[in-house]
């Protein structure tokens, strides 16, 4: 029963992909949308955020790498339900009219996001060599330009940074879900679409959005990896 | 202002978690010269290489460098600490080529890398045996390789002084050889001055105009080569080069 429901899944996503039917197209145009926005903005903060604590020193900075981590484990439909609360009419950024829109799905799945861009980022700048850095500097480079030569180096560290928070949101269902509604044509996405076709008993249709879902994050990831692919080799 | 020196400094001082590891009265450092820092471990040489160089600032005294004086906690501008570079024990490379390694310091100083730029740079790399490697992976390169990598990365621009610091530590006679071959070549062609730290009084002894003794912070004893190790005035520098000297 299940091996039949899974191949006819399977079936099914080939005969949706290949007919480029449009209801799965434009789901699958908003998860790209809402979750590639969000990764630039996480990537925008994250990665100059987590360079910044990886690079220097200064009171408070345990504190800040503490609310950090935590951010990084945090609960995506508990950071749903905050955006959610602000976003709501009585809510302190309400005026935006943002709940219910992309714009709030982009604004949660950034929070979801940037923490541990910014985490991975820092950890990947901490792990390059002091001395290089040092180097840099006796060789005549400014700050901004050791920081560029320095985040180079780490850049296989910022990659998995990217590659972690594109993960987190592409596969979130609870904060789109709460801030989105999950409003077809406009807010549905890949794995608010998955809860409802599962809800409604449409497993085939819901193993086809999972295994697109699959799909896309294979293939986003396998790119990202294949334009660093030198840095893949071992230390043999 | 004496144009003849490269520095001049006086008076300087650094301590660290309470322990002052350098204090240096005067030290003057000509234009043209290869001047060695010899000493026992812990002596303040790297310390006293890391002011020069203006990665770190004394807490005491001044440093007269090109011309201008710099007082303690004070740097000079990006302008002045780029005549001056430093290279290290531990060569640090990127992970990217030869050619973009030994090209960088160039690069962040905005200048154009011309044909002729090419042919002096591929110049530099093959004094040093490295332009068959010019397009290999600096992190795949022996430490004697990426030794050389660091030392071309480093008077590729043509420093007006040149601080090494133990460049050629745990490397076999053939780089040793390079490097210092390159290094008295480097201070003909330009009128530089090298500020050296060696813990090979041989090296000192083939290389060196001068030579300083430090102990303990302080500087023992400044003198010429010959006069270093046939005349030693200090009880101290002669104890260290019978190899007697106390830790």
């Amino acid at each position: 029963m299940s091996s039949n429901v899974l191949a006819e899944g399977f079936l099914e996503a080939l005969n949706l992909l290949m007919s480029m039917d449009p209801y799965v197209m434009d789901i699958i145009a908003v998860s790209l949308k809402v979750s590639g926005t969000a990764l630039i903005l996480a990537a925008l903060i994250g990665i100059p955020l987590g360079a910044f604590l990886g690079l220097t020193n200064f009171p408070g900075k345990a504190l800040i790498t503490a609310l950090l981590y935590t951010g990084m484990g945090f609960p995506p439909v508990v950071i749903g339900l905050f955006v959610f609360i602000l976003l709501s009419s009585s809510g302190s950024l309400g005026s935006f009219g943002w709940l219910f829109t992309p714009y709030g799905m982009i604004m949660a799945q950034s929070i979801i996001s940037f923490p541990l861009v910014a985490g991975f980022t820092m950890t990947a700048v901490m792990g390059v060599d002091r001395n290089l850095i040092r180097q840099l500097k006796s060789l005549g480079a400014t700050k901004t330009q050791a920081t560029i030569a320095t985040l180079r180096e780490a850049r296989l560290g910022v990659l998995v940074s990217i590659i972690a928070g594109f993960g987190a949101i592409i596969s979130e269902v609870g904060a789109v879900m709460l801030v989105g509604g999950n409003i077809e044509g406009a807010t549905r996405v890949l794995t608010t679409a998955i809860v409802l076709e599962t809800r409604k008993g449409n497993f085939g249709i819901a193993i086809a959005f999972g295994i697109i879902l699959l799909t896309i994050a294979f293939i986003i990831n396998f790119t990202m990896l294949r334009l660093q692919n030198k840095e893949l080799s071992g230390n043999e | 202002m004496n144009e003849e020196f490269t520095y001049e400094i006086e008076n300087i001082s650094k301590t660290y978690a309470g322990n002052t590891v350098l204090e240096v009265e005067h030290l003057s450092i000509n234009r043209g010269e290869i001047f060695c820092l010899v000493g026992p471990s812990g002596a303040g040489k790297s310390t006293l290489l890391r002011l020069m160089n203006f990665i770190e600032t004394s807490d005491t005294g001044k440093i007269r460098f090109l011309g201008n004086t710099y007082e303690a906690g004070s740097v000079p501008p990006l302008k002045v600490t780029r005549e001056v570079t430093t290279v290290f024990q531990r060569s640090a490379l990127m992970t990217t080529s030869v050619w973009n390694n030994v090209i960088y310091p160039l690069k962040i100083r905005g200048k154009n890398i011309t044909d002729s730029e090419v042919k002096r740079i591929e110049n530099i790399l093959d004094d040093l045996g490295l332009l068959k490697l010019r397009d290999q992976r600096a992190d795949k390169l022996s430490g004697g390789e990426a030794q050389r990598v660091a030392l071309a990365r480093a008077i590729v621009f043509k420093p007006t002084v040149l601080l090494l610091d133990e460049p050629t530590a745990n490397l076999d006679p053939a780089n040793i050889d390079i490097i210092e071959t390159i290094i008295s070549k480097y201070i003909e062609q330009v009128n530089s001055s090298i500020v050296m730290i060696t813990h090979n009084i041989f090296q000192a002894r083939r290389l060196a105009d001068r030579i300083a003794l430090l102990h303990k912070g302080r500087i023992i004893e400044v003198n010429s080569k010959n006069d270093f190790f046939e005349n030693p005035h200090e009880d101290t520098t002669k104890d260290f080069l019978s190899g007697r000297m106390i830790f």
